[in-house]
């Protein structure tokens, strides 16, 4: 075991120094996330104003939330992008002839993404308060929305090496991309879903964000909601996800 | 004296007769619509991103109809500019990864060693970009009107919508001829993208500009040139014929495409540093 | 003699901004129709100065006349003059061989019936023929090679510049590509001006040879003169018993310059040339020292280099074995070594 986790520290720290000393990889991430809180967040306030739009702690708390599990998501998601580039680099087959455990790769990764959104998240959280936002929740619920937050980018982590190591080539970045993205988007990101109409409104309901999101936005404002649904939702994905990054991890041994 | 194998090859023509500027235009312009239609996959993306933005945001933030004092009742109508702006952004990087790649591989050096001249360098570069740029538009366009989006300015404002939105592209497309030519490298083309969106969406992309509450978002969306593309290319699908509107969209834009196209003119004659 | 060369240089130097004098004060002359080698280490500048002769890069000062024309003021007829094939082979992967030659021919100014005809016969005289229609991405090394060298030729060009266009091809596409630009050089004339890394390919290939270090040519000559430079052959013996090395060495000391080179091998100068070798058979024979190796080096460009520069040539020694092309008199066979 402690040779998985050698392996898992090696990969680890591998990866957040190539974020920190890397400026192109390292300001992307954090500054999208506040932008999309200052374009939402600012730039759609007014919105709140729609009749029976009834979130207590306001707008911007309103979209931290979404901002804050988006950044998590795609935290997840730029790690899958470096291991496109590792594979494209070649650096990745010399991981796999050095790990002893091979596994400890995922993980490393997956600790990576994790220590990274840490940053983003916290950079983003310190702009909503800066920007005035009303905070409701106890520091229990906070903790929980944290937790939301963590086990989203380890989903997304997971998700994104999966694809990283089937595809194993920089294109792949767009194929690990989309989908968390729609996924996300087809939530109820401006508005609550009560307030979506039509196609958007079956769609948002039937998405496993749909949840989380609630979920986060209620502990947010105090008064939690599906909370065991949006937790139980995202352990399950976990496992799924994490089932298939480790096929992908077969697939790219046995590609050699 | 060895026995003489190769085959015997026509003497070329005088190579001081240089072939006309826009023969050459059309040489690497050919050659830029080449390359852009063989790498399909590549167009893809770019050309659904938006389509997928606009199907989204146009459901999930139509509720924003209800705000008293917005201008439509279908917010899909008043989306509709988003993707042709989107789209040219998407063009401005193909442009200037396109160019960076010719850079950094010698291919514009190859070209250099040829009587070619600059503009036409320039233009036939760009040459891909606008007709990609002319496509996109089309499809949108065509989305639009298959999703229930109606004219007020009727068919000729259509047509209106699609010459303001090449022009867009185009100087879009110059902007990241420039960025390339300049920098040289395709990273540096395409770091410049996140700040083109945030242009885009600190504008009045998502709502009228006299409906965004926070005085700072509303001050930084009115002096956002983007705003003003995004407002005359609505007008068309939304008020009709305003003619404020488009003379600020056509004048920003042909102002971004005579600058862009003007630096990028001199960038590209320092780039073809020959002597 | 620079008012008729095909390549006349004084005094070139470049310096780059933030880097070394990449060439730092060359002076040479190559005249029409001769293979000029342009031999040296990575780094040497070799590149540098092929782009400064092909107009591509402004020198920092010196001159220089390429076909006659001045590489700085009359930048427009040097390009009309010469044909390039840079290092970096610079294709577009997305387009064929044939749509490469056709946008090169059009671009050139041929007209524009003369286009497919040109391009036609430029792919079939450097074996493309069959790949003409494929893109360039799917195309080996050395077909990126050949059609780089198809390229240059486009516009029948005078002089031809030619900056490594054989590192990191096998020997067949190796001897080929020999094979065409001597060819090149002996049935149209044409100047070529070549760099390599490659000791043979200068000695099979050039008339004459340049050899640039560090930015500075440090030898000129023909192959035969920069060897003769370096003197005669020599004979290194090495004893089957290693205590022998001092008998050995009190034999040979009669020859002429000596060195020891540990387990009793000896190397001696041989100035009376290879004849004497004979001579050092008949005397160990009677001696009766057995000998377990007798070697006979000629003196190589890799002397000339090592005598020159102080080290050896990176590159040397890993270059596959390829016959020289055959037809120019001049020529001289590989080094028999
Ligand atoms: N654009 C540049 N900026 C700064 N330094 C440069 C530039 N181009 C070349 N150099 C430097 O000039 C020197 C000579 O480079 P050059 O490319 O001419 O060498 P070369 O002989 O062609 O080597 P190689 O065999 O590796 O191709 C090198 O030290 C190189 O680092
Ligand atoms: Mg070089």
């Amino acid at each position: 075991m402690s040779r998985f986790f050698n392996v898992a520290r090696g990969v680890a720290w591998r990866s957040i120094h190539n974020t920190v000393v890397n400026p192109a990889i390292l300001v992307p991430s954090i500054v999208f996330p506040l932008f999309f809180l200052i374009a939402f967040a600012g730039g759609l306030s007014r919105i709140s104003d729609v009749p029976n739009f009834n979130y207590p702690p306001g707008y911007t708390a309103f979209q931290f939330v979404f901002v804050f599990l988006q950044s998590a998501a795609f935290g997840g998601v730029f790690t899958g992008f470096a291991i496109a580039r590792d594979f494209d680099s070649g650096f990745a087959r010399r991981l796999l002839l050095s790990a002893p455990r091979r596994s400890g790769i995922i993980a490393g990764y997956a600790i990576g993404a994790l220590l990274r959104w840490m940053l983003t998240g916290t950079v983003v959280t310190i702009a909503a308060l800066i920007a005035g936002m009303n905070v409701n929740g106890s520091g229990i619920q906070l903790f929980g929305l944290i937790g939301l937050g963590v086990a989203m980018n380890l989903a997304a982590a997971l998700w994104a090496c999966g694809v990283a190591m089937f595809l194993r080539t920089e294109q792949a970045g767009a194929l690990i991309q989309m989908p968390v993205f729609v996924l996300l988007f087809l939530a109820p990101v401006y508005v609550p879903l009560s307030l979506l109409t039509g196609w958007i409104h079956a769609v948002a309901n039937l998405n496993p964000v749909t949840p989380v999101l609630e979920a986060g936005r209620g502990l947010l404002a105090g008064s939690p909601v599906k909370v065991a649904i949006a937790f139980a939702g995202l352990a399950g994905a976990a496992m799924l996800l994490t089932a298939f990054a480790r096929r992908g991890l077969a697939s790219a041994e046995k590609a050699g | 004296m060895a026995v003489e194998t190769a085959i015997d090859l026509p003497r070329a023509g005088h190579p001081s007769r240089s072939a006309g500027l826009v023969e050459q235009t059309l040489a690497v312009g050919r050659r830029s619509v080449v390359r852009v239609f063989r790498q399909r996959a590549l167009m893809i993306f770019p050309m659904i991103f938006p389509l997928i933005l606009f199907a989204i945001n146009g459901s999930a933030l139509s509720p924003a109809t209800r705000i008293p004092g917005f201008p439509t009742d279908n917010y899909r109508d008043f989306l509709l500019a988003m993707p042709f702006i989107q789209g040219a952004m998407f063009v401005s990087i193909t442009a200037g990864v396109d160019l960076a790649r010719d850079i950094e591989s010698g291919f514009l050096n190859r070209l250099a060693m040829t009587p070619l001249r600059g503009e036409a360098m320039l233009l036939g570069q760009l040459g891909g970009a606008l007709l990609l740029g002319a496509v996109q538009a089309i499809v949108y366009l065509l989305v639009g009107v298959a999703t229930g989006v109606s004219f007020a300015s009727g068919v000729g404002g259509a047509v209106v919508l699609l010459v303001l939105s090449i022009v867009i592209s185009f100087a879009f497309a110059s902007l990241g001829g420039l960025l390339a030519l300049r920098f040289g490298t395709g990273e540096a083309v395409q770091g410049i993208f996140p700040l083109l969106f945030v242009t885009l969406f600190l504008s009045s992309s998502s709502l009228p500009r006299n409906l965004i509450k926070a005085t700072w978002f509303r001050d930084i969306a009115t002096y956002n040139p983007v705003s003003y593309l995004i407002e005359a290319l609505r007008s068309l699908v939304i008020t009709g014929w305003d003619v404020q509107a488009l003379a600020l969209g056509f004048g920003f834009a042909s102002l971004l495409l005579v600058i862009s196209l003007g630096l990028s003119q001199s960038a590209m004659r320092s780039r073809l540093a020959r002597t | 003699m620079s008012g008729s060369a095909a390549i006349d240089v004084e005094k070139l130097v470049r310096e780059f901004r933030k880097g070394p004098r990449a060439v730092d004060g060359i002076d040479l002359s190559v005249s029409p129709g001769e293979i000029y080698g342009f031999l040296g280490p990575n780094g040497a500048g070799k590149s540098t100065t092929v782009l400064m002769l092909t107009t591509l890069l402004p020198p920092t000062s010196g001159r220089a006349t390429v076909g006659g024309y001045d590489i700085v003021r009359q930048g427009a007829q040097v390009r009309a003059t010469i044909g390039a094939a840079l290092q970096e082979a610079a294709l577009d992967a997305m387009l064929t061989g044939r749509e490469h030659l056709l946008l090169q021919a059009t671009l050139q100014g041929l007209p524009s019936t003369k286009r497919r005809q040109r391009a036609g016969a430029l792919l079939e005289r450097v074996g493309l023929t069959e790949a003409a229609d494929r893109r360039v991405g799917g195309y080996s090394g050395g077909m990126k090679r050949r059609l780089d060298l198809a390229l240059a030729l486009v516009h029948s060009p005078r002089i031809l510049f030619l900056d490594e266009p054989t590192t990191g091809l096998d020997p067949q596409s190796r001897s080929a590509l020999w094979e065409e630009v001597a060819r090149l050089a002996r049935d149209e004339g044409m100047t070529v001006f070549l760099t390599t890394q490659y000791l043979e390919e200068a000695d099979a290939l050039a008339d004459r040879i340049g050899i640039i270090d560090h930015g500075r040519i440090v030898a000129e000559g023909t192959p035969p003169q920069l060897k003769a430079e370096i003197g005669s052959p020599s004979v290194e013996v090495t004893p089957t018993d290693p205590e022998l090395g001092d008998r050995l060495a009190e034999l040979l000391s009669g020859f002429g310059e000596m060195r020891r080179n540990g387990r009793g091998s000896v190397t001696v100068q041989l100035p009376g040339g290879e004849a004497e070798l004979a001579e050092i058979v008949r005397i160990l024979d009677r001696a009766e020292v057995r000998v377990q190796t007798l070697q006979l080096h000629q003196p190589s460009l890799d002397d000339v280099f090592l005598a020159k520069t102080g080290r050896k040539l990176e590159g040397s020694g890993d270059s596959p074995i390829v016959e020289a092309p055959e037809g120019r008199g001049r020529r001289r066979r590989r080094r028999g070594g």
